[in-house]
């Protein structure tokens, strides 16, 4: 009888747990099926070498592969910070996604260039096999070529240091990478 | 006039979950080798979910991504891919998301569960509501309450 009482109560507050625990999750956000496995190989130009590379090019130590395209708005908005992570010393390399490599060399002449190198990917077909789903994407491909995270969207210093920084140590916090202008 | 409305409104009830995806569907031309690919192309594009506009399916949606989709399926289908494997292609990139009929695993368990869970759980509801009162006189009246009905209705009236 009692116990009846407060059913409505009960039913109200699991419900409202729920819609609560809802409000902080992003439905747009993917679980990345390529996480763990090695970054897919290809055979693509480079953008400015016009050379043809494979993902050998790639791997060497932990970097960050950002995707990325002169016709995507918010790649514009991180490009500033990507010159920063450049300048602090992380490799970064570029997966130039179904864009036209006369713009994309433009824009990298323009705003700077972060980019140890350029993939040219005008098709879309190596971000097929990544499983990228828009620009900008930021993966973390590790010493050994695995992609160990993926982060959709705009990457900035927050974002970074919250999810990047265990693979980049030397890249700290904003205040002590500016105290350690030193190294690269 | 009016049997014509109704026959109407039945055919857009009964219909309506056929027509609609076709109606929305984005118009492309692929020219298939056979009707059966083309029949198995329609068939995939609408089990496979856009990862980018989350609740449309690659049929439907506009988004450069399902139209990538979209290419490879064909693709694929031209060249003799059974359904499973491209089903597999998807998934390795894109995850069990990418399918509107996830496979059966941790992650989706609850989701394939969830009808018969429902279903037990509201019969149980069911049994346990009608178990409590096997013969439906069940009150909260008092006792004098009950003698005050059956008076009144035992009343013979005019």
């Amino acid at each position: 009888m009692q116990a009846k009482k407060f059913m409505p109560l009960v039913a109200f507050a699991v419900l409202a747990g729920l819609l609560f625990r809802g409000l902080s999750i992003d439905p747009t956000e993917l679980p990345a099926a390529r996480l763990g496995q090695p970054f897919p190989d290809f055979a693509q130009p480079e953008l400015k070498s016009d050379r043809q590379i494979t993902v050998a090019a790639l791997v060497d130590r932990p970097a960050l592969v950002n995707v990325w395209a002169t016709w995507c708005y918010s790649c514009r908005v991180e490009h500033p910070y990507l010159l920063t992570l450049a300048e602090q010393g992380v490799p970064i390399y570029g997966l130039n996604y179904k864009d036209e490599p006369v713009k994309a060399r433009e824009w990298l002449a323009q705003l700077g260039d972060p980019y140890q190198l350029n993939v040219v990917d005008v098709e879309g077909s190596v971000g097929m096999d990544l499983g990228v789903y828009g620009a900008p994407e930021t993966y973390v491909l590790d010493a050994s070529g695995h992609i160990a995270h993926r982060h959709v969207g705009v990457l900035d210093a927050a974002v970074f240091q919250r999810d990047f920084s265990r693979w980049f140590p030397a890249v700290a916090s904003p205040a002590a990478a500016a105290g350690s202008e030193d190294g690269r | 006039m009016k049997s014509a409305l109704k026959v109407l409104m039945s055919a857009a009830i009964c219909g309506h979950f056929w027509l609609v995806p076709v109606a929305l569907a984005v118009i492309e031309t692929y020219e298939f080798s056979s009707p059966d690919l083309e029949m198995r192309y329609h068939q995939l594009s609408q089990e496979l979910r856009c990862p980018k506009c989350q609740n449309q399916n690659i049929a439907d949606s506009n988004a450069p991504i399902a139209r990538d989709l979209r290419v490879v399926l064909y693709e694929q289908l031209e060249q003799g891919a059974t359904d499973d494997e491209i089903l597999a292609y998807m998934v390795a990139r894109y995850g069990e998301f990418v399918r509107y009929r996830p496979g059966v695993d941790r992650n989706t368990i609850l989701l394939w569960a969830a009808p018969g869970l429902l279903l037990i759980l509201g019969a149980a509801g069911l049994l346990l509501h009608f178990r409590q009162r096997p013969d439906g006189s069940a009150s909260d009246l008092t006792e004098a309450e009950q003698a005050q009905i059956a008076r009144l209705l035992g009343e013979p009236r005019d």
